[in-house]
């Protein structure tokens, strides 16, 4: 079998690595990199005719930070990150407990229900958007048949109610993902466990508290993290549905950013607006890393 | 311990109720779009008389939209997985040091906002003439494909048994040969996999298609929709028609490919 000559000389591992490298430097290194160098920058659109961007130090932050929206975007994206992950990771855990029987078409209908999760949010978007409109939205027309609420309530366009409905559809995007996690995670559970708890006659309740819960916990952080993480930055589900409005009811960093860069062109304070989204990320992260930690030593 | 023949019927009941409530606004949508031009206002809850003419004006349109999506998507998935079938078998199968670091700077790649690739890109791609083209999205669009097809196609080739590969390693094979001709053919599902939702991402993609291009000559369906929301609202069935047409690749790959669309949601959790 060695009849052929000596093959040619093996190529490094690294070059198989290099191309994904590069990518990744290109398209995650450099735009932090330049993200921050632009944040200290009067980076605007005549940057782009002249080629100066001065450097103004801290500026950009001193602006982004002292005005009146920033508080309010900062506790829309709390309030929106927060009310979300809960949503999506309870109900997600509850269909995931569901599907854990065993019944008929079951695991049909727990693929089915991957759809929210893999439609495009433009399509999602539009939908809810027509589904909610005050006046033709087939959710203010059920509430009105069944007589809840004759007037019909604003989804969209009131101020307090604005905040509120995005937050229901980004849970509606969310629970599949939660669900089929949390599922996989049910699944590596033992089913000895299961059967020496009944044996000792434990409930379902008990069974939950005891068996379940502690065995699911180190799933149950990386859902809730990688949810944290991923909707602290959710911005296309905002701009699709309300665009911020009514009265920037539903401002948030991201989207804050994003209209700083693209529709002001103040690239600088967009880009200073972003870092904030960043470091709010990161202390998700830490704060799972540390968990992990706790855990792991424990 | 009941036994009945018809266990489990009861479940499969609210199963289905369950999953009619969530699906609601996907039968919305295609209902919406099966309803005549401006009579919207007041549409029907069933499309008892389908009219097709939203899909004609969808399709007059946004027909040319749609094609573009579906090279941008198309493109990513070429270049996520050459770049990233040679990346995981690296990572996967070289006692590599250094390698861990790859892995963590591809973690930390999932908390990197599309907004802040999208703020530097712009400038870059303005000066290097990216904007409005296929290429700067294929380009921008794969961030989201190359770190998932890694992490999916990584741990499948983690689980080829090592004799197999050290059995092609005797017989000659160079490691370009050994991933070319053993593992990734034996990868198939990974592949199929990774192609799949890195299709689906960039098919998706909305935040980079509207902020890298500003003119209609390279316009992904998704900025088409969201620009027909603005411009036509006596043309809802049109509006959502597109919108049924946007959402049909991730229908049909649900439907055809369900082990791989289970194996990927799972992948994800790794991430």
């Amino acid at each position: 079998m060695r009849s052929r000559s000596r093959p040619a000389p093996d190529p490094s591992p690294w070059l198989f690595i290099a191309p994904a490298a590069t990518y990744l430097l290109l398209f995650f290194g450099y735009p932090v990199v330049k993200n921050l160098v632009m944040s200290f920058q009067q980076y605007t659109i005549r940057t782009f005719y002249t080629g100066a961007a001065p450097f103004v130090g801290l500026r950009n932050y001193s602006t982004i930070l002292s005005s009146d929206l920033f508080s309010k975007a900062l506790l829309n994206t709390v309030l929106f990150t927060a009310a979300s992950i809960c949503g999506q990771f309870v109900i997600g855990l509850a269909l995931a407990l569901f599907f854990q029987r065993s019944f008929p078409l079951g695991r049909v209908l727990r693929s089915l229900l991957l759809l929210p999760w893999l439609l495009p949010l433009v399509a999602s978007g539009t939908t809810w958007r027509w589904m909610l409109d005050t006046d033709s939205g087939v959710v203010n027309d059920v509430l009105r048949h069944l007589h809840l609420l004759p007037s019909g309530v604003p989804w969209l366009t009131g101020t307090s109610q604005a905040l509120v409905s995005v937050t229901l559809i980004n849970i509606w995007v969310g629970i599949p993902f939660n669900t089929t996690i949390l599922y996989g995670g049910l699944q590596n559970i033992p089913t000895q466990l299961y059967e020496a708890a009944k044996l000792d006659g434990a409930g379902p309740v008990a069974t939950f508290r005891h068996v379940t819960w502690p065995l699911l916990r180190p799933v149950v952080s990386v859902v809730l993290v990688l949810g944290a993480v991923y909707t602290v930055k959710v911005l296309d589900i905002i701009l699709l549905v309300t665009g911020g409005g009514p009265a920037n009811a539903t401002e948030t960093i991201a989207t804050q950013s994003y209209e700083l860069s693209f529709q002001q062109f103040e690239f600088g304070r967009g880009a200073a607006m972003s870092n904030v989204l960043v470091v709010l990320s990161l202390v998700f992260a830490v704060g799972y890393l540390r968990a992990n930690r706790r855990a792991t030593s424990v | 311990m009941k036994r009945a023949p018809n266990r489990g019927w009861p479940s499969t009941i609210v199963g289905i109720v369950l999953l009619a409530l969530m699906l609601f606004p996907v039968y919305w949508m295609v209902n919406a779009s099966l309803q005549p031009a401006g009579n919207l206002l007041r549409g029907d809850w069933f499309p008892f008389h389908p009219d097709f003419s939203g899909y004609r004006t969808a399709l007059r349109d946004q027909g040319g939209n749609l094609v573009t999506s579906l090279v941008v998507a198309l493109g990513s998935v070429v270049l996520s997985l050459s770049l990233a079938a040679p990346a995981a078998y690296a990572l996967a199968r070289f006692p590599l040091r250094g390698s861990n670091l790859v892995l963590l700077g591809i973690l930390i790649t999932q908390m990197v906002p599309s907004i802040v690739v999208a703020n530097a890109l712009y400038s870059a791609y303005n000066d290097l003439g990216l904007l409005n083209s296929y290429l700067g999205l294929i380009l921008a669009d794969s961030t989201a494909g190359v770190p998932f097809a890694i992490i999916v196609m990584r741990s499948f080739m983690r689980s080829i048994p090592r004799e197999i590969i050290e059995a092609a390693r005797v017989d000659g094979a160079g490691r370009l040969r050994v991933l070319t001709a053993v593992v990734l053919p034996m990868s198939a599902n990974a592949l199929i996999t990774a192609a799949l939702f890195t299709f689906l991402f960039a098919w998706s993609d909305f935040l980079f298609a509207l902020t890298l291009t500003t003119t209609q000559t390279v316009r992904p369906v998704t900025v088409g929709i969201y620009q027909y929301i603005g411009a036509s609202t006596d043309h809802w069935n049109a509006v959502m028609a597109t919108a049924v047409l946007a959402s049909a690749p991730a229908a049909v790959l649900l439907v055809l490919a369900q082990r791989h669309v289970a194996a990927g949601a799972a992948g994800g959790s790794v991430k």
